[in-house]
């Protein structure tokens, strides 16, 4: 466990700017933030080793690599099983078009964001990896036709 | 694929590190990075940061029909739905929902305020279905 650190509006400010444009060089940022590269820097490094900033990740864009088809499969779980979770998450990492997994407090118990070339790709996978994961007892798939807003930041 | 990979995890690696850990020359990594780019494989970076320590405790995936179909134009919900700063993900979708949105708040009371003041008063919004998100993975998907 990390220490409890308390944010004030500056570092709040460098943070928005750093979501906004995480590939920012920390004099740019810094800039943007309205303060100097070394306040900038020092907050920056004391919110990374207080665990609040985690790792600057690359966004692959599946399309660009030729998968059209993404889903969102929804699945309920036979609940007179101890085990079906964590079963049923322990297999459904084996399935590599298997790109999130989501469990839930609702109506859905797990979310799983499936990608796939096309349409016979996708019944492949779905046919001989999906329905072969355990403990399913209900399964309701959406198909992606667009994303309108791809936004993971934080309103701060 | 590897080096795709590597990146995905961590985008701030030069290429110099990346190339040592992958057996490349420094251009050549620095080459293929480039090409990543260009190529609009790599879309952009993200930074993670911990929700739950910046005081937003709550995570909900909204499942969301539309009532009056046809009347009402997407482009309108479209556009106010993404207004919503709590609102990080809209995704218009095929199924028993229309659309599928990712909301952060800082509690339940604030989510139900987000819910009841700004998403519920959307135009055309029909059914809604809320589930809250208890636990999150993301995995590399298929990259060899």
């Amino acid at each position: 466990m990390s220490a409890e650190i308390i944010l004030d509006d500056t570092d709040r400010r460098i943070l928005r700017q750093a979501q906004a444009a995480p590939d920012l060089a920390m004099a740019d940022l810094a800039e943007r933030a309205g303060v100097t590269s070394a306040t900038c820097w020092r907050r920056m490094e004391r919110m990374r080793s207080a665990g609040i900033i985690g790792a600057r990740e690359a966004v692959i864009d599946w399309r660009a690599l030729g998968y059209e088809v993404e889903v969102s499969l929804r699945v309920t779980l036979d609940k007179g099983e101890a085990r079906a979770f964590d079963d049923f998450i322990v297999a459904a990492r084996e399935v590599p078009e298997v790109l999130e997994i989501q469990t839930f407090l609702g109506r859905v118990d797990v979310r799983l964001r499936v990608i796939a070339r096309d349409m016979a790709h996708y019944q492949q996978i779905y046919r001989e990896r999906i329905m072969a994961l355990p403990h399913i007892a209900d399964l309701e798939a959406l198909m992606h036709i667009a994303r309108i807003k791809s936004d993971e930041t934080l309103p701060l | 694929m590897a080096l795709l990979r590597a990146l995905a995890r961590d985008a701030t690696q030069s290429a110099s590190a990346l190339g040592r850990s992958l057996g490349l020359s420094q251009p050549a990594t620095w080459r293929r990075m480039r090409r990543l780019h260009d190529s609009g494989v790599i879309s952009g970076q993200r930074l993670r940061l911990d929700a739950a320590r910046l005081g937003f405790g709550v995570t909900v995936f909204l499942g969301l029909k539309l009532a009056t179909k046809g009347r009402v134009s997407l482009e309108d919900f479209e556009r106010a739905v993404s207004a919503i700063p709590e609102v990080q993900n809209v995704e218009h979708v095929l199924g028993v929902y229309d659309y599928r949105l990712r909301v952060v708040a800082r509690d339940i009371p604030d989510f139900e305020r987000v819910l009841r003041r700004r998403i519920m008063t959307l135009p055309g919004v029909g059914g809604v279905e809320a589930n809250v998100l208890l636990s999150e993975e993301r995995l590399a998907g298929p990259l060899g």
